[in-house]
């Protein structure tokens, strides 16, 4: 059984907006999935009907076999867990640790667990040392973590991230990447809504590339990322490694690359050919 | 005399600057010159200092920000401590990260228009100057939206729209490119490329990803610890070790040169993009 099983949505906004068209995907339990597309093809819609954040104009989502109507936003968030694009929409509190236990008070947990997971969660995070600080008073990409740390603490099955690279550093982004596949690699479903193609490039996780309000297509990043035109339709620009490999795709070069490790293996084998 | 007449846009000599109550200074003697129809990308870890910097610009810091500034600080040849905010603003245009704190009208015509109505320009003259920054940005079908009902993408051009309508000699971007998609990002830096290269206006571009920027670029500054640490052409840039070790973006193309070379294969240059590296690859696999 899907752990998301979206069927034919629509939704409008109040404001007249449709926002999604028929959008219709499953998503199974342990997927690493990134969203794509264009600024307002309906991604930030469209996971925000997986936790019932928003509930479908037509049409239906079940999160474990339950229809999100039929839920409280609450219940849901036990099992979906959803990290916005700006922290500050999201933190409130005096401090780091009060932050993180917000919501495990809210969901009943007692004292000693909810002590045993925030000490957990600022760990993971490395955020030790801000456990007493405001999140106000930390930088953006600290503010980041804290907000999902605070979400990770409750261990959801599934963590929805909002553009979780906007504003970090190299270094940063690499530390995220690391974590987020070290997440997934441990068994949580992971939906990631991102505009950045080099960082789903070196993840490799299933694409789903929106336009309009509909899905444009459906696969791994390695398919997606290298097919130009479908890239282009959906306002993304190919992967680096790949724009070069098209370019090379007259040597007889498979076309399909995007990791710059597969890429220096296939180039140092043509040159030695060459060579010998 | 001599015959090649270089003029300086940004000189900043000893700079250091500390923010009222912090402890230590976030811009520790800072020296930079940057030539009039430069495109240079700054870029660095988190909170190296590069937003204090630009804030130094346009001269919020130290009118704004107030706090503790020491050293020589000179754009568009004005002393910027001397100069009020207002009227640096003529000369230098700042883009924020975050287009929401840069909109506030209720339509993106009179968004544009605002600092031009600050300019006091006749009418006819304002009209032309924001349909030319709508039609740049192509924007020009959301003329009469309301700019907080747009997407963060549609919001960022509009920034960028409103800052084109003054013209400034120089134009500082932080991170304009954040929120939009990457088509969308790729055809602002091709707008702002083609200010710096049609108009001669300065920029300066404070940018993550590298892979997209860097070949618009004639100079890259990489910030640390509040000091500038390097200053030099993108490739100098990109083959130093010191990039290397800072973790800053360096373009997967000049990661695979690397890789390539780690394996004992030597190719010419140093690729800043796409085109470059099949460039060279060609030569080296054409036979």
């Amino acid at each position: 059984m899907a752990l998301i099983e979206v069927k034919d949505v629509f939704f409008t906004y109040q404001a007249g907006v449709e926002a999604l068209k028929g959008v219709s995907l499953q998503i199974r339990d342990g997927e690493f999935v990134a969203i794509m597309g264009q600024n307002g093809a309906g991604k930030t819609t469209l996971v925000k009907n997986f936790n019932g954040l928003l509930k479908p104009t037509k049409g239906e989502v079940l999160v474990d076999g339950v229809s999100t109507r039929d839920v409280s936003v609450a219940k849901l968030a036990r099992t979906v867990g959803f990290v916005f694009q700006n922290p500050d929409h999201q933190l409130f509190s005096e401090t780091v640790e009060e932050e993180i236990a917000f919501a495990l008070r809210n969901f009943g947990f007692e004292a000693s667990a909810i002590e045993k997971r925030v000490t957990w969660a600022v760990n993971l995070l490395d955020l030790v040392d801000y456990r007493k600080t405001s999140p106000f008073m930390l930088s953006g990409g600290e503010r980041k973590r804290v907000a999902l740390a605070s979400v990770l603490a409750w261990d959801p099955k599934v963590v929805i991230l909002d553009e979780p690279t906007i504003g970090q550093d190299y270094r940063q982004k690499e530390n995220l990447r690391q974590f987020i596949v070290q997440l997934n690699e441990q068994g949580k479903t992971v939906v990631v809504v991102t505009h950045d193609v080099e960082f789903v490039a070196e993840c490799n996780p299933r694409v789903i590339l929106m336009k309009e309000g509909k899905i444009l297509a459906d696969g791994k990043a390695k398919q997606i990322l290298t097919n130009t035109s479908l890239a282009l339709d959906a306002s993304i620009v190919p992967p680096q490694i790949s724009q070069i490999f098209q370019g090379l795709s007259f040597l007889g070069f498979p076309s399909d690359v995007i990791d710059v490790s597969e890429a220096k293996n296939l180039l140092v084998d043509r040159l030695r050919e060459l060579r010998s | 005399m001599a015959a090649t007449l270089r003029l300086s846009v940004i000189e900043i000599k000893g700079l250091t600057y500390s923010y009222p109550g912090a402890n230590k200074p976030s811009l520790q003697d800072v020296n930079l010159t940057v030539e009039k129809g430069e495109f240079a990308i700054l870029t660095g870890p988190s909170g190296c200092g590069k937003t204090t910097l630009c804030r130094c610009f346009n001269g919020l810091i130290p009118h704004f920000y107030s706090g503790e500034l020491k050293g020589a600080l000179k754009v568009a040849g004005l002393s910027v401590s001397e100069r009020s905010t207002g009227e640096m603003a003529k000369h230098v245009g700042l883009v924020f990260q975050n287009p929401e704190n840069q909109l506030f009208a209720l339509s993106v015509e009179k968004d544009v228009a605002f600092g031009l109505e600050n300019l006091g320009m006749s009418r006819k003259q304002m009209r032309e100057r924001v349909n030319w920054a709508l039609k740049m940005t192509e924007i020009e079908d959301l003329r009469d939206r309301a700019p907080h009902e747009l997407s963060g993408g549609q919001q960022q051009r509009v920034a960028i729209a409103s800052v084109l309508a003054m013209q400034p000699e120089i134009i500082v971007f932080d991170e304009p490119t954040s929120f939009l998609d990457p088509l969308a990002a790729q055809r602002i830096f091709e707008v702002i490329s083609q200010l710096n290269k049609q108009l001669g206006i300065t920029v300066i571009l404070v940018e993550h990803r590298l892979d997209l920027a860097a070949k618009y670029a004639s100079h890259v500054l990489i910030m640390d610890e509040g000091k500038i640490v390097l200053d030099g052409p993108p490739r100098d840039i990109f083959n130093s070790e010191r990039a290397w070790l800072l973790g800053v973006g360096i373009p997967k193309a000049v990661r695979l040169w690397r890789l390539l070379e780690e394996a004992g294969v030597d190719l010419k240059g140093t690729p800043v993009s796409s085109e470059e590296a099949i460039q060279y690859l060609k030569e080296a696999l054409w036979r």
